[in-house]
Order: C-alpha cells, then sequence, then structure tokens
C-alpha cells in the first residue's frame, strides 16, 4: 500500500463533489457557521468537559446530511491525534487538585483538562475536517474569497493543498526505490532520511513549479474563480442561523447536563 | 487578427546558473504548418517551448505571435492564443475532476457559464473522453490523462498548438489515436518529441536543435532520411523511412 493509499489523500477530492443537502449549502453559510462552532468550543473554560458534548450534534449532523463516511473521518482525526496528545499530556502530571468525583474515584484537574483539550480537538477538527470535505477545497476557497478574505491568503490554502498530493506523490516514489535498493528498508540510517527529505524538497519545488507554469499557461492570474456562483439563499440563512442559535444556547446552558436532570427528574 | 504565425528571431537564453540554453535561435512557422523541433536530450527544446508563451522570458532576441510581439504586456493574450501540452500530463491536470480541469482555461479567460460549458463540452469530444468528464484525473490512465490534457488547452480556443513529447508514456495504441487526433487538427503545431516516427507522420518540416541552436530546417522527409545529419546529433533515421523509395 503507497503512502498516497494510505493517507487516502484523493479521497477528500471524492467527497467534495459529492451533491448531497450539505454539499448544496453555499461554501460561506458552511464556513462561518464552522468558524462560530470553533470559537464557541474554544471559548469553554479549561476544566468543562460534558457541556462540550452537544457539539458532536453538528460535525454529526453534517457528516450525515452530506453522506460523509464517519470512518474515514475518524481517521483523519487519529492522524492528528498525536499532536493534541502532546499538547494535552502533561495536564495530569502538573494539576493533581482533585475538581470532581464519580463514585469513588476522584478526578484531578489535569484530567479533567486533559479530556477537555482531547474533546475540543476532535471537535474542531472533525468539524473542519467535515467542512472541507462536503463543501470541496476549490469552492471553499472560492467562497472564503467572496468573504473578503485577502486573495493571497486563500490563494496559498489552494496551493498548500494542490501541492500536498505533489509531496506526497513524489514522496511516495522516492521511498518505492528506496525499498527496492535495500534489503533491509527497517534499518534506515538518518544520513539518508536527511537526503531523502532535501530530496524531496527540491523535487516537489521542481514539480510545483511545472504545475503553476501549466495554470499560468491556461491564463492563471491569481484570481479564484468558480464555475457555479452559488448565491445565499434561505436555506442558506436557515443553516447559519439556526446551528448559530444552537451553539449560544448550548455555551449559556450545560445542556448535557440539563438533559441528564430531566431523565434523572422523569426517572424518579 | 490572426495569431497563427511563430516568429523566433535570434533568441538567446541562460538559465540563471549560467547554463546557455538558447545561443541565438530563429526560425518562422506559418499559417496551419505542422513543424517538428528534433534534437538530443538537452539541446534546447523545452527551453524554446517556455518561451512560446512567455514563462520564460530571453536574454536576447525576440518572439512574435501573430502581429504581436511576446513582451510582458502581451503575454496574457498571447498565451490564450498559444495552446500548451506540456510533457507531463500529471503536471497540467490539477483539478478534482476532468470537467473542472478543463473549463479552468475557459474560467479564467472570464468566458459566461453557458460558453465554458459548451467549450468543455465540445473540448473532451473532440478528443473522445466525453464520458470522463466527472472523473478525478489521477485514476485516469496514460492516454487518457495524454488526451485530457490536449483538451484543456483546445478549450481555450488557440490559434497555436505546442506539444512537448506529446506521444511519451503511450502504449501504442493510445500512440496510434494521438497522432490520428493530432491530424485532424488544422491549428499551427509546433512539436518538440524524439518520437521521429511521429514526425514523419504529422510534420511538414523539422527544426534540428543541437547546442541551443538551429543546425538544420527543412522538409521533414529529407531531412530525416540523412542519416549523417542524424547521427552527428544524437538523433536516428526512422525505420519507416527506409523503406521508402523516393526514386
Amino acid at each position: 500500500m503507497g503512502l498516497g493509499q494510505w493517507l487516502e489523500i484523493g479521497r477528500m477530492d471524492e467527497l467534495g463533489r459529492l451533491d448531497t443537502p450539505a454539499h448544496r449549502l453555499d461554501a460561506r453559510a458552511k464556513v462561518i457557521t464552522t468558524i462560530v462552532f470553533i470559537v464557541v468550543v474554544m471559548s469553554f473554560p479549561r476544566y468543562e468537559v460534558s457541556a462540550l458534548t452537544p457539539f458532536f450534534l453538528y460535525p454529526f449532523a453534517l457528516i450525515a446530511l452530506g453522506r460523509i463516511p464517519p470512518g474515514y473521518i475518524l481517521r483523519k482525526i487519529l492522524l492528528a491525534a498525536p499532536f493534541a496528545l502532546v499538547v494535552g499530556m502533561f495536564n495530569p502530571l502538573l494539576d493533581h487538585q482533585v475538581i470532581a468525583s464519580v463514585g469513588v474515584w476522584s478526578i484531578s484537574g489535569g484530567w479533567l483538562s486533559f479530556a477537555s483539550i482531547m474533546l475540543r480537538f476532535v471537535l474542531t477538527v472533525s468539524a473542519a475536517l467535515t467542512l472541507i470535505a462536503c463543501t470541496g477545497i476549490y469552492r471553499l476557497g472560492a467562497g472564503l474569497e467572496r468573504m473578503c478574505m485577502p486573495r493571497v491568503f486563500v490563494v496559498q490554502l489552494l496551493f498548500l493543498y494542490r501541492y500536498l498530493f505533489v509531496i506526497v506523490d513524489e514522496g511516495a516514489r522516492m521511498m518505492r526505490s528506496l525499498e527496492l535498493r535495500s534489503a533491509r528498508p527497517s534499518s534506515l540510517r538518518l544520513r539518508v532520511y536527511g537526503s531523502l527529505v532535501g530530496h524531496l524538497l527540491l523535487r516537489s519545488m521542481a514539480r510545483a513549479d511545472r504545475v503553476y507554469r501549466a495554470m499560468a499557461a491556461r491564463g492563471f492570474d491569481g484570481k479564484i474563480r468558480a464555475l457555479h456562483r452559488a448565491s445565499f439563499q434561505w436555506t442558506d440563512w436557515a443553516f447559519t442561523g439556526g446551528w448559530t442559535a444552537f451553539f449560544a444556547i448550548a455555551r449559556m446552558w450545560n445542556l448535557a447536563d440539563a438533559l441528564g436532570r430531566i431523565l434523572a427528574g422523569g426517572g424518579s | 487578427m490572426s495569431h497563427h504565425l511563430v516568429e523566433v528571431r535570434d533568441l538567446h537564453f541562460a538559465y540563471p546558473d549560467g547554463t546557455d540554453a538558447l545561443k541565438g535561435v530563429s526560425f518562422r512557422i506559418t499559417h496551419g504548418e505542422s513543424v517538428a523541433l528534433v534534437g538530443a536530450n538537452g539541446a534546447g527544446k523545452s527551453t524554446l517551448l517556455l518561451h512560446l508563451n512567455g514563462y520564460l522570458t530571453p536574454t536576447r532576441g525576440e518572439i512574435r505571435i501573430g502581429e504581436t510581439p511576446l513582451i510582458r504586456e502581451t503575454a496574457a493574450a498571447v498565451r490564450r492564443a498559444v495552446g500548451m501540452v506540456f510533457q507531463d500530463p500529471d503536471d497540467q491536470l490539477f483539478m478534482p475532476t476532468v470537467f473542472e480541469d478543463v473549463a479552468f482555461g475557459p474560467l479564467n479567460a472570464g468566458l459566461p457559464p453557458d460558453e465554458i460549458e459548451h467549450r468543455v463540452v465540445s473540448a473532451l469530444e473532440r478528443v473522445g473522453m466525453a464520458h470522463l468528464r466527472d472523473r478525478p484525473p489521477y485514476k485516469l490512465s496514460a492516454g487518457e490523462k495524454r488526451a485530457v490534457a490536449i483538451a484543456t488547452v483546445l478549450a481555450m480556443a488557440p490559434d497555436v498548438l505546442v506539444m512537448d513529447e506529446p506521444s511519451s508514456h503511450l502504449d501504442p495504441r493510445g500512440r496510434r489515436r494521438l497522432i490520428e487526433l493530432l491530424k485532424s487538427f488544422k491549428h499551427t503545431k509546433i512539436i518538440a518529441t524524439h518520437d521521429l516516427e511521429l514526425v514523419v507522420e504529422l510534420c511538414s518540416r523539422v527544426i534540428v536543435l543541437d547546442d541551443g541552436r538551429v543546425v538544420a530546417e527543412g522538409q521533414a522527409v529529407e531531412l530525416l532520411n540523412d542519416e549523417t545529419l542524424m547521427l552527428a546529433h544524437g538523433l536516428e533515421r526512422p525505420h519507416s523511412l527506409r523503406h521508402l523509395h523516393p526514386h
């Protein structure tokens, strides 16, 4: 299995081209909603855990609406998980203050904030990934540009994404030729890796130059033009407005707690 | 206004590292002509091609496409007139779908959506790839990629087609299809290639480059038949011509 396949790098584009209710929404509606979502999720105090859980509704709804395989998003989250783990892993070691207790176990603030970090990570990353998967990077870029995002940034974003394919592709070719010529691929020396990474950079740059050349040959002048200029429909307003209202409510009241109390109250 | 004329006068180019790639290249290609640019590896073919749509700027000399001298200010117009098919279709196909890739040029030209749709569909039909319109380009076969790459250029309705090694990576059937396709085009064509059999079939005139200079220029069959000339410049006499008996 090649590196490219392992990263399922082309899959995002395929998903981005689906035609579902989520895909038909204006890119701007989804961008705004996702930004509000991320800001609200990040605004919670550091020990908050239970109040965050209702926010899973948003990525879940987009995944369902956009018919995106949840497994795909999950695998991508796991790929990025080590970064969040590194950020959060010292909290349990440094913060021993007992904040809460569940039955006989007492939970320290460190573990609580660690859980909170991981939750926020899963929430925001899944929302961002779902946004790309049900919009497609090109439409997303065009949407961002129409939202008055400076064109330089949008073009950067698109190139970054496009060249990811280039780099992975070049990397896969190099790994293959390396594997073919080394008896024990597991025992790679550091020096070889250094040269490999250097070559990867140079080759990717050369390839990027050729891609740019082909774009310039077809009249690319730094402007992003989308084929389908969606206009903001009432569904887009409803989507953005509805979710923003939900986020506001979930930020102000702990819905998970309330639900628990209602259920407990109903049970007694 | 016709752009079908390509004129190159005393073109010099040195890469930033000091390599003199072109040392005074001159030629003139007229309306509807099909010209092959042949020469060994490193003769300067690709460098020359990159000048024809203004990607590289000559250190000395001049290029004219039709009546327009190719300078920075005219580069955008010239790029519309000169369609360039690059050597590696993977470099040329960068959009998520075949349709979007073919639409990229017309979209940048600022055409209305209906016209874009029309151009894309007819360009894809022209190369026989209309059924692939919604496929991602990286999943196509080499032959399909090449055809789509040509369609991306056709959709811009160029007057001149410039191609770098169009038959590389193609299997015999794909190559045959490509030749038939190119034969059917009425554009002025400039083809840089090592595939001399393709030259015999497609081109009326040949320009031989060696070490950044034009070393020979003339009728295709005549030049390619000159074994001494071919061997002297890292080429060979095409096999098909050995069986031709002009006398």
